[in-house]
Order: structure tokens, then sequence, then C-alpha cells
């Protein structure tokens, strides 16, 4: 289990209870946040849960699977603490983890 | 004007599947779809990725399981109105009149909404400017390259497009290709390519830069890019060219007067019909308590929803329920020779 802090584009703070296992994508689509599209459900496919990943966890992650970086170049104004939500799996490592949702997805 | 009984809107596998119900029960059909390809997520997002759970298929990649059904509805000669977006919807009667983007027009008895999570759209910029460019001297897409010779094309991405769109317009024109990385996600051998021709001079390479502004009024005068580090630049340019994949977006459907859900239409579970008579909604765009987006719930979405397409098309007449393996009629339909 983890706290997520989600950060949307409205400066609303939402701190959602995770178990581990899955990802912040679906934490957030099971809890309503919004501004997470995940147009493809999971499969890296779409970048539209890209998020903004806040500096000081940036390094705590798990490392971007090949195919992440690739897909984060169609994501709507990607940084350099871009990630896509997806593939954010939760465990009790990320206890404390706060993510941006940026403005649009598209 | 098209005159058919059930026009489906996408050619994914749930919209060609449905077709194949519809032929099975003597219902002809047209299917539009916005890409230039039948097939849809399964086509455009992972053609080569396996699918494991469809119904007696252990395995199947995307494109495999697109073929087959193109190979299941053959006897059907199902006309595909490819890179057409539906716009207008206007009820005349008891029919349908629809007008695509390309000014197609149907008249139909019934609709099949198959949209999926919406019609494939190209990915755009960020920047508020580049509207008023779009489609004079900003493109995400490229029809006629003529128009670029000894121009200076500014190409943004980092995928196949842009790396070969870059590769082959630095004949004709002066290009500067920028990416918002080191890496690329294109093709190896193209990498290199445009390495080399960064090298030799025929081509300039900008990476780890993205887009800042572009200034200009009827048309694109410059564009300035800002890479990681802050630091801007800004050159004159011609046109600007976006290559940033697909995204897919509901377009006019929200208009129809349909009622949606988080990009969702919602439909009945006993025939898949919307809140709008004669318009029905399968796959993944329909909603329903219980619904899973799965391609298997989307084939029996399509079954059921062609047979409420029946009394719109064919009012006169009872439906009977027949199986293929014993209907004479149905494997009629199916051009079975005995």
């Amino acid at each position: 289990m983890a706290k997520v802090t989600y950060n949307t584009h409205d400066s609303k703070t939402h701190t959602i209870d995770i178990q581990n296992g899955l990802s912040v994508m679906e934490g957030a689509v099971q809890n309503d946040i919004p501004g997470i599209d995940a147009d493809c459900g999971g499969g890296m496919a779409c970048a539209t849960c890209h998020v903004y990943v806040n500096e000081e966890w940036l390094d705590k992650l798990p490392t971007k699977e090949d195919g992440e970086e690739d897909m984060l170049d169609m994501a709507f104004e990607p940084k350099k603490n871009s990630r896509l939500s997806c593939q954010l799996i939760v465990s009790d490592e990320l206890d404390g983890l706060v993510v941006n949702i940026p403005s649009k997805q598209a | 004007m098209n005159k058919t009984d059930v026009l489906i809107i996408g050619a994914g596998p749930t919209g060609l599947f449905c077709a194949h119900q519809l032929g099975i029960i003597g219902l002809s059909c047209h299917i539009v779809d916005n890409l230039d390809k039948a097939g849809g997520q399964c086509i455009e997002l992972y053609p080569d990725k396996p699918i494991y759970d469809i119904p007696a298929i252990p395995e199947c990649t995307g494109e495999e399981l697109t073929n087959n059904l193109l190979q299941q509805i053959k006897p059907f000669d199902v006309k595909f109105h490819l890179n057409e977006r539906v716009e207008e919807l206007k009820k005349v009667e008891n029919r349908w009149h629809i007008k695509t983007s390309g000014n197609q027009e149907f008249d139909v008895a019934s609709i099949v909404i198959a949209g999926g999570v919406g019609s494939f759209e190209p990915r755009k910029f960020p920047l508020k400017e580049c509207e008023k460019f779009e489609g004079k001297s900003l493109f995400y897409s490229i029809k006629d390259k003529s128009i670029f010779k000894d121009k200076t094309i500014s190409i943004f991405g980092g995928g196949d497009s842009a790396l070969d769109w870059a590769i082959e317009l630095s004949n004709i024109s002066k290009v500067s290709l920028i990416h918002r990385r080191d890496g690329f996600s294109g093709a190896e051998s193209s990498v290199q390519k445009v390495k080399e021709l960064n090298d030799q001079g025929k081509l300039n390479l900008y990476t780890k830069y993205q887009i800042a502004s572009l200034t200009g009024n009827e048309k694109i005068d410059s564009v300035s890019i800002k890479h990681d580090d802050g630091e801007v630049k800004e050159f004159k340019t011609d046109y600007v060219l976006g290559f940033f994949g697909l995204i897919m977006q509901l377009g006019p459907i929200l208009d129809w007067g349909l009622n949606i859900n988080k990009k969702t239409v919602e439909v009945n579970t006993e025939n898949f019909e919307t809140n709008i008579n004669g318009i029905f909604a399968i796959g993944d765009i329909c909603s329903y308590p219980g619904k899973l987006k799965l391609i298997l719930s989307g084939f029996h979405e399509g079954a059921l929803a062609a047979r409420g397409c029946f009394k719109y098309a064919k009012p006169d007449e009872k439906l009977r329920f027949e199986f293929t393996t014993t209907s004479k009629a149905a494997q009629e339909r199916l051009g079975i020779k005995k």
C-alpha cells in the first residue's frame, strides 16, 4: 500500500491509498481523478496517462522500459520528469509519491 | 448518395464482426473509418503484439486478427470508406442521412457506432498560435510534397514519419529536424541516415529541443526552439511539420445528442441501442453495467446490435433465428456451394 498524491491542473490535490501491484494510472482511473485518460488501457500505446513526477522522486522510480520514452515523444508537452503513469507500479517504496497531471493529454 | 441498410462507424474488430453478423441475417452495410486501413486499434496501436483472449484462438497478433476478420466478411462484399470521418447526422423520415469529412453521403435505416476510443487524429503542437497556421504553413501530414521545393522546412518529431520526411525532403528543401531527446523511436537505419546528412551539412539536426513559439501573420516567418537547458534558438522557416503520432478523439459524434458519459455512449444490453432509436453503439465506445473492454465482448455486442438493426431495415419482415451450420439462407449469403 502506498499513498500517492495527484495534483490536477486545476490546482486540486488528491491523495489516495493505492494497493501494491496497481499502476499509478489505475489508481487515478479507479478513483475518478480527472486528467488521466488512459485511452489504451495500460498498453503503453497511447501516452494519455502522462504525468510529471516531482523531482525528488525521479531517481526512486523504476527505470523506463524501452517503449516508454518513445511514447513520451508523443505526449503533450513532455519534460525531463515526464512518465507514463501506467508504467509506475505501486509498491511500499512509492509511499508518498507526488505526480502532477498536465493541462491536457492531447 | 450511398443507400444501404446499415452504416458502421469504425473498422476495428468489433465493427468488422458486426458487418459479418449483418451479412448473415441478410442486411447490407458500409463501413466508414478515419484511418487509411481496416483494423482500428489492433492495426494502429499493436499490429505485432500478441492477443491471447480471442475465443478459440490461443494466440494471434492484431494484424492477424484483422486479416482473419476481413477474410470472414469477404462473402458480403462490404464497402469500405477509409480516410473518412463522419460529420453530420440528419433524420429524414424513417432514415438517417450521414455526411463524412470527404463529403460522402449515406442514406441508411440504422447506424452502428463501433468507434473504439474515438477516431484517430494527428497529435498537435501544444502551442495555441499553431492553430492559425494549420493547413497553410503548418501540417501534420503531407499530401503534396512539391509545395516544399526550395523552401525552408522545420520538422518536429522522432518517429519514422519525422525521420523519413526529413530524409526525403532534404533532397528538395532546406530541412531542420528537431526532436526532444537524443534517442529516436524510428528505424535505426533512418537515424543513421539523418546523422550522416547532418554531418554532410545537408540537414540540420537539433536534439533536446522543443518548439517554443512561432511568429508570422498570414504564414509562418520563423520558429523558436528551446533546449532542455533553457537556451533558445530562432530561425526563419517557411513551413513547420509535426509528426507526433495519432490520438483518439470522439469528434462530431459528441454533438449527436447521444447520452455520453466519460467518452463512452450509454446503451441497453438487449440490443445495444443508444438513447436515440436506430443508433447502436458497440465495442469500447459503449458503456453499460458490467461492461468489459474486450474484443470478445465487442463481438457479442455486434451480434445483438445487428439483429437490433433488422426491424429498421426490414420493418415488414420477421427475423428468424438460425444457425450457420444448418441455415440454407445463411449459407447462400456466405456463398457456400454444396
